[in-house]
């Protein structure tokens, strides 16, 4: 019997703040890749993006990181890694898949480490590593000036893609209006999220700022670090930022 | 300064199971009434409904409450009540909230009881019970044989109606379609909750029978508890229920 394709799912983004729908990316995507019974989802990753990004108010990284960590306590998978926010630059997402690639082939078992009366009988496979995205990420694809075409192509051959739709987007077009991501589509994984589920950061920044109610929108650790530390009000939403033009990037 | 209205929101429902979209009803409407600078909402009740209800799929009472509790234990102004579920036979929605109304009239401090020294300068002001719904109820209204003519006069005449909005829904439209409605659109509250946030609590039970993970939608401790007691599995989505014919309400 042939076995799985083990897989880590890598999501990146502002996550200012991280809300449930992020949180269901990763999961609508696992289930997805079990049901196609070619993969095995072993590892989410999430890697907030670096403030030199330069995105209107996006709060210090740090504190990015430190929610996303608060709404993963209750995920035995997914884990956040500050590596990206950590650079002295904004880098751009294939160097930063690149980056985790590497970690994950040095972090296998080394055959010669290994007591030849316990060794698995076969090595261990390496996992693929992934990038997650909702199909609004996929449309900035297109976008001229944002993606080089080396990466995207780098992107969808080398490691792949896992998309998961959201309302008024259509990924299978996005697909087919790119000669690129044509050309490899049997490596771009297209999961549907029936669940109208269109928690946007932005609106959550905005409902913050005019003292209204979150709740139940993202995890409770979160909302409860944001007014802990003041975040998102009237008047501290780019704390320790200045307001930059957005290149494009969302959510 | 004119004193707000005291407001008590009360939402019924099959709660089959509860979701974060129900949970949202209630954070939307809170704000939405303290913003007209009118109201003053001090209490939230979820109202199961009652097992003889008949629908399909419905779970056993005492599950839906004890899921409700469960989701409720974050919340500081929201409470289950398990009276509705707890009578003989299913009860009509206007009986609830009569219900509902004499117990909040008599938990009120009563005159006699204080003492002159330290009694309020003026009575207590009754808390108003509107009833908590989101649109796709209203459109019930139209429905014919659903809902009795007095019934619904009772209920926007001498409760009043919180209405949340969804997709979909064009609740303006159905009260000027109802000579009823139109008369008491006054005692109509409409809110919109600009996340789309359509968690179905049907598709959380077909993701459920299918093994699909719902996690980030409705509360941990729910998750749990279906867990727990093998609710909604595609052999036993029916425990303890016969399948009978929905009677048309929703969620």
């Amino acid at each position: 019997m042939k076995s799985r394709i083990p897989v880590v799912l890598l999501a990146c983004g502002s996550f200012n703040p991280i809300t449930n729908m992020h949180l269901r990316l990763f999961e609508v995507a696992r289930d997805h890749l079990h049901q196609t019974g070619m993969y095995q989802v072993v590892q989410g990753i999430i890697s907030p993006v670096n403030d030199k990004y330069g995105k209107k108010d996006l709060v210090a990284s740090h504190h990015r990181v430190a929610m996303v960590r608060l709404a993963l306590q209750t995920s035995d998978w997914i884990r956040v890694d500050p590596w990206e926010s950590e650079q002295a630059q904004w880098i751009e997402t294939v160097k930063v898949l690149r980056h985790h690639r590497s970690e994950l082939l040095s972090s296998l078992p080394q055959m010669e480490d290994q007591d030849p009366r316990t060794a698995p009988s076969a090595p261990a496979a390496v996992p693929e590593l992934k990038l997650l995205c909702g199909a609004d990420v996929l449309k900035t694809f297109q976008t001229p000036n944002l993606w080089e075409d080396a990466h995207i192509q780098e992107i969808v051959e080398k490691f792949g893609l896992v998309c998961v739709s959201r309302s008024g987007h259509d990924p299978k077009g996005y697909i087919l209006d790119s000669p690129i991501l044509r050309h490899f589509q049997h490596n771009i994984h297209l999961a549907r999220e029936p669940v109208q589920n269109e928690i946007s950061a932005t609106y959550i920044r905005r409902a913050l700022s005019q003292g209204q109610s979150v709740k139940y929108l993202l995890p409770d650790a979160v909302i409860a670090y944001i007014k802990e530390h003041s975040l998102y009000t009237k008047d501290g939403s780019c704390k320790g930022q200045g307001t930059q033009r957005s290149k494009g990037k969302t959510s």
